[in-house]
């Protein structure tokens, strides 16, 4: 191609095409609003759609699931779908699974995880005992025959984790006062969300059981209290030596601290001192401040 | 321009060369997109699963991974980097289009091509104006705009918009409402903007354009001089603006077309009855005079000509 065929630039080009620049980065601009929000909207799943096993959290599935459906094929019991649009509450094309209509039987392979060619599935979940696909909650006790005192048990004896992920825990019926609840109790530790509680409980149309993301239906954890039971360290004694306070007029009673005298036994002599009858039983003395 | 060009589209090759030659390519490209599209439907239709998954991602014969480098793309944009299996499959995808032509995915592949194609026909029938004509390159506007959207909400953006993957998945995986992502775009090909989608907004089909920019596999109109200015070539070509660098170029010109935009489709070598295009690589190197018109002296057979 010769010099002499290429145009000129005109003064005018510059012009147009900043004009011509600009109007698409506007046009691409309100285009590329709608998507954003179509794809923030996306990322608010819904309760009731649970993702397959090693399933990324929500915020990074959208970014890794090409929506293939390689893991719904490769599913042996028909357990996932693909969200179909405007029928359902994933994002379009993405896998997901309906405890309530077809659960996850925890394949021993996990073919749906192996399936998976981007790592939406992550790989790395080899066990399929470590899945968290969501938790089982007990959500109506109104009417979950077990709560109602009647051994259903159902969703006991189906769980594959039975007696980790969920137990019977016997309580007294204060409706009959002389029998037995076997109130079903999940265990976040090990229910892996497969939802064959929810498939199975009895119950006509919804279930008393229901399997949840996660972020649904767990708390965080109170760090800012102690809980005594499960931690038995000392919390400041062995920091700092403080006084203890027991009953009596104040740790300001420097000759006996706490209302006692040291070496002698039993509450001190009331006409003493800093001596005082408590107005209660103090273990271990022999209940005689009454 | 010549008496010719107010003939009926394509009714001198018909009579010239006969109907299944001046159909030949467009059949074939029809037996192409149900042929790949019914690949992926054996499985769900038949219980034949020879190939598992949807254009996006799939599994061919247990072995063979492929996988759509542009929502993979995304999907690295937004921050997700990827197994090796979808990688391999990206690259085998890419790959290969960047030897045959990007876009001949747009023509031979994808399951939209013939709703616009649809569109365009009826549009013709009904004998609208062209409609609102947006410049060819928004397309790379909208490509820039999906990749920036992946990136900020980090998510493959495109996906939960796009008419190819919401009718090739809606016909293997169930459609649910997607249908009205393919009527729209039908719709807006026929009323608002002729040839509007593919041909100018698709960012897939400017992505696949980008990646075959080198392709070997090329339309060349090695016989321009035979051209008899009956315009039918760029009736039928989807992206038209293609041809006129071969064909009208002067001597020292390639009458190769190497835009990116062309889709191979084919249908200029179905049109023409002078047989004026054929199938070539972009090394040919066939002697190729311009057209006695743009040449300053006559015809002169074997003139020198620079690639």
């Amino acid at each position: 191609m010769s010099a002499a065929n290429k145009r000129k630039p005109k003064p005018l080009d510059r012009r147009r095409f900043l004009q011509d620049a600009a109007r698409a980065a506007g046009a691409c601009a309100v285009a590329g609003m709608a998507l954003t929000k179509l794809a923030t909207d996306a990322r608010a799943l819904p309760a009731q759609a649970i993702r397959p096993p090693g399933a990324l959290p929500e915020e990074d599935f959208l970014a890794a699931c090409i929506r293939c459906g390689l893991c719904v094929r490769d599913c042996p019991y028909d357990t996932l779908k693909l969200a179909e649009l405007g029928l359902e509450g994933p994002a379009t094309g993405t896998p997901f699974f309906t405890a309530r209509d077809i659960p996850c039987e925890m394949c021993d392979d996990i073919p749906c995880v192996v399936a998976c060619p981007t790592g939406a599935l992550d790989h790395g979940l080899t066990n399929i005992d470590d899945a968290d696909m969501g938790l089982a909650v007990l959500i109506d006790e109104e009417h979950c025959l077990n709560a109602l005192g009647l051994r259903c048990d159902v969703c006991y004896r189906v769980c594959p984790v039975i007696d980790k992920a969920i137990t019977l825990e016997r309580r007294h019926n204060e409706r009959s006062g002389a029998h037995a609840i076997f109130m079903p109790i999940v265990h976040s530790d090990h229910c892996t969300g497969c939802g064959k509680c929810e498939k199975s409980c009895v119950l006509p149309g919804e279930a008393a059981i229901k399997v949840l993301p996660r972020r649904v239906a767990m708390a965080e954890a109170a760090d800012h209290y102690k809980l005594g039971w499960e931690d038995r360290n000392p919390m400041v004694d062995d920091i700092i030596d403080l006084p203890d306070r027991l009953p009596g007029p104040g740790t300001d009673n420097l000759a006996a601290p706490g209302g006692y005298l040291p070496g002698t036994e039993g509450l001190p002599d009331p006409s003493m001192d800093g001596g005082f009858t408590p107005s209660f039983n103090l273990p271990g003395t022999g209940g005689s401040g009454q | 321009m010549s008496e010719k060009t107010a003939l009926p589209v394509g009714q001198e090759a018909i009579q010239d060369k006969g109907w299944w030659l001046a159909h030949r390519f467009l059949i074939l490209r029809r037996v192409s997109q149900a042929f790949f599209l019914g690949l992926f439907l054996l499985g769900p239709w038949f219980g034949i699963w020879w190939v598992k998954g949807n254009l996006a991602g799939s599994l061919t014969l247990d072995i063979l991974p492929l996988t759509d480098p542009f929502v993979l793309l995304q999907g690295m944009v937004a921050q997700h980097w990827p197994e090796m299996t979808a990688i391999i499959g990206a690259l085998i995808v890419g790959v290969t289009y960047a030897l045959i032509g990007g876009r001949v995915y747009c023509s031979w592949v994808c399951p939209i091509n013939p709703v616009t194609d649809g569109a365009h026909w009826l549009h013709d029938k009904l004998g609208f104006a062209k409609g609102w004509q947006p410049k060819r390159n928004t397309r790379f506007w909208v490509l820039g705009m999906v990749l920036i959207v992946s990136a900020l909400t980090g998510t493959i953006a495109w996906e939960f918009v796009n008419p190819i993957s919401m009718l090739h998945r809606g016909l293997i995986f169930g459609m649910g409402f997607a249908w009205t992502f393919v009527l729209a775009v039908f719709l807006f090909d026929l009323f608002v903007s002729r040839r509007g989608w593919c041909g100018h907004l698709c960012p897939v089909g400017a992505f696949y354009g980008l990646l075959g920019h080198g392709s070997i596999l090329r339309v060349s109109a090695v016989n321009r001089a035979e051209c008899d200015d009956c315009m039918d070539c760029f009736a039928v070509c989807p992206e038209m603006h293609v041809i006129t660098p071969a064909l009208r170029g002067a001597d020292e010109d390639t009458p190769i077309i190497l835009s990116p935009d062309c889709t191979n489709c084919g249908r200029c070598v179905d049109v023409c009855a002078p047989d004026v295009f054929k199938f070539t690589t972009r090394f040919d190197t066939t002697p190729a005079p311009a057209r006695a018109a743009r040449r300053p002296k006559q015809r002169q057979p074997e003139a020198s000509r620079a690639a």
